[in-house]
């Protein structure tokens, strides 16, 4: 469990972000302020279009805002260079996406080894890894499944292990059960929940889905570009 | 990275093999209409190269082989009379018309070569003894005249035709590269030759010569040259000269440019749209590896990777089927086909041309990629 006291791992300040020019310009977020601590998942809710998705986006790193400051585990992200951001998050990052965003031509063993690839580890161990990191996910006996011959559920679960499998500090989801069913959906948030009670560790998630609401440690609603409130929310689940 | 490219590319398997399918068309095409167009030039210069002499001496204004220009009988001694020349030796070549015993005319090219010799007698004999050349009205053929001519049921060893009038026999059939006009042709001697050609004042055609041991090729030429008035050249510049007029003075460079351009262009447009569709099918799986930490360099590199696997893959699938295609039409020299190494490096150029081409269009998609695009 969070604790508002230390340094956030996530520190956004002044967050503006638009897209268009002129007449057609639209201004997606509109000064957001949010610190995300280290031992906690954070829900980020709020109606679509609200800027949700650009936020993450944003945090992530992988889309430049026009004014503010984003700093993650002590780093100016908005001020590293694009090669060094990139090496960044992926040392620090994980991501787990709606559409699980799986290579269809990988195994889930290969899949899972790829972010281990990119950071030039061997593929012998990295394989290796990976098969011991869908071992935790309870997907150890599937290994050298095509993601077409594994049900959504399981996809996403592979798509927690390729996640996690680097060890990142920040985990990033994007509607993660949004493409499952309930149970699977429930499961799956079991397993972040689980993450993001590391010390160590945090996990945003972005959702529409008020069943999984009581697996979050805090839920901040995002409306219009802005941040209208922070709420935590009870271990029973009740906000 | 390597492994993940390659198994993205080998993964999609229609789109792999109509990469494939384009790019081995391309190389085929270029490298079928290359051969032949090669051949057929090679063909252009046979009466060059069929005789393989070192040195044509020829008249100044020559513009290629078939066109004869006739030298002075004195030419020989004046060539022999150049410092630094082992041998010369002259060389009749005329148009003259043959007719067969069973009244058929058949144009022929008269070869005349020097009695004491033979320089410039082909390399290998299918039936008889060249040296039989030296008996009374004998003649030497090679395999395509006894193909033009009725076949070896018409003419054979032993074969008497008329020749101007004259009797000609048959003594041995020589094996030789094809000419581009593919007119038989008809080795005697010199002296006979000229009595078999019509009378003419000259009729010395070309003056063949070797350098000495030592002497520099182009500086022998160079003192012939100057010190007779005449052109001289080695047997490549000749030739060269000879493809170099083909080349002008028909329309053959334009119609084979053509159809090698158009199996480039086809490659290019067939691997450079497959490869760019292929890329934006997987833009979200690139964006994924983008935004999990892979550097534009890298996933650049995995595009390289796939285009020059799958381009080299293509390339030998292509050289393959181009070479079953030459033996199986080619075989025998009965059609121009000629694939030489420098014709299938320039051919690999072209292909890494249209690889690295097709490669870019993705790699400029992907490098303007944002990685956010995951989350959409």
């Amino acid at each position: 469990m969070n604790d508002d006291t230390q340094p956030a791992a996530v520190r956004a300040r002044g967050i503006v972000k638009s897209f268009g020019a002129g007449d057609t310009q639209v201004t997606v977020l509109k000064g957001i302020d949010l610190d995300i601590y280290l031992g906690e998942l954070l829900l980020l809710v709020g109606e679509s279009g609200g800027g949700k998705t650009t936020l993450l986006s944003a945090i992530a790193g992988i889309l430049d805002i026009d004014d503010g400051d984003i700093g993650v585990l002590g780093v100016p992200l908005s001020a590293l260079p694009p090669g060094k951001r990139t090496r960044f998050r992926g040392q620090t990052m994980g991501f787990i996406y709606q559409q699980f965003n799986l290579l269809p031509a990988l195994t889930a063993a290969e899949n899972v080894a790829v972010p281990l690839l990119i950071q030039k580890i061997r593929r012998p161990e990295a394989l290796r890894r990976a098969r011991a990191m869908l071992d935790r996910v309870g997907l150890g006996d599937r290994v050298d499944f095509l993601p077409k011959n594994l049900s959504g559920g399981q996809q996403q679960r592979v798509a927690i292990a390729r996640a996690l499998v680097n060890e990142p500090r920040l985990l990033i989801c994007d509607e993660p059960t949004a493409a499952l069913d309930g149970p699977n959906g429930q499961k799956i948030m079991e397993l972040l929940r689980e993450v993001g009670r590391s010390p160590d560790r945090c996990v945003i998630v972005v959702t529409h889905d008020s069943r999984i609401f009581h697996f979050g440690d805090r839920m901040a609603n995002l409306t219009d570009g802005r941040i209208t409130n922070i709420e935590r929310i009870q271990q029973e689940g009740t906000v | 990275m390597n492994y993940v490219a390659l198994k993205m590319l080998f993964g999609d398997r229609a789109k792999y093999l109509m990469l494939l399918c384009g790019l081995t068309f391309a190389v085929m095409l270029i490298v079928q209409q290359g051969a032949i167009f090669w051949g057929l030039m090679m063909w252009s210069q046979a009466s060059i190269s069929n005789l393989n002499v070192p040195i044509w001496i020829t008249d100044p204004g020559i513009a290629q082989v078939d066109e004869v220009k006739p030298l002075a009988d004195t030419a020989v001694d004046r060539v022999r009379s150049v410092d630094g020349v082992e041998w010369a030796v002259p060389l009749y070549k005329g148009l003259l018309r043959a007719r067969l015993a069973n009244g058929e005319y058949h144009q022929i090219t008269l070869t005349g070569l020097e009695s004491a010799t033979l320089i410039g007698r082909p390399a290998e004999v299918l039936e008889g003894r060249f040296e039989d050349i030296l008996q009374p009205d004998a003649v030497v053929m090679d395999q395509w005249a006894v193909e033009r001519m009725g076949g070896p049921t018409v003419v054979t060893v032993g074969t008497i035709f008329e020749l101007n009038d004259k009797l000609a026999r048959v003594v041995a059939i020589a094996k030789t590269q094809k000419s581009f006009t593919n007119i038989p042709v008809v080795y005697t001697t010199y002296d006979r030759a000229v009595r078999y050609a019509p009378r003419e004042r000259r009729t010395l055609s070309y003056v063949l010569a070797k350098s000495k041991d030592g002497a520099p090729v182009a500086d022998v030429i160079q003192r012939i040259r100057t010190q007779t008035g005449l052109g001289a050249f080695t047997e490549e510049d000749f030739g060269w000269k000879t493809i170099l007029w083909v080349l002008k003075n028909t329309g053959i460079g334009i119609n084979f440019g053509t159809t090698i351009l158009l199996g480039f262009i086809v490659g290019m447009a067939i691997a450079g749209q497959t490869f760019y569709l292929f890329t934006v099918e997987n833009l979200r799986q690139f964006g994924a590896l983008k935004a999990m930490g892979a550097s534009t360099f890298t996933l650049a590199r995995m595009i390289l990777l796939q285009a020059f696997t799958v381009g080299l893959t293509g390339y030998g699938v292509g050289i393959g089927l181009a070479t079953v295609f030459g033996y199986l039409t080619a075989s025998g020299g009965g059609l121009p086909f000629a694939e030489t190494w420098q014709l299938l490096l320039l051919v690999l150029v072209a292909l890494l041309v249209i690889c690295t081409f097709s490669a870019l269009i993705s790699i400029i998609k992907l490098a303007r990629l944002e990685p956010a695009i995951v989350f959409r």
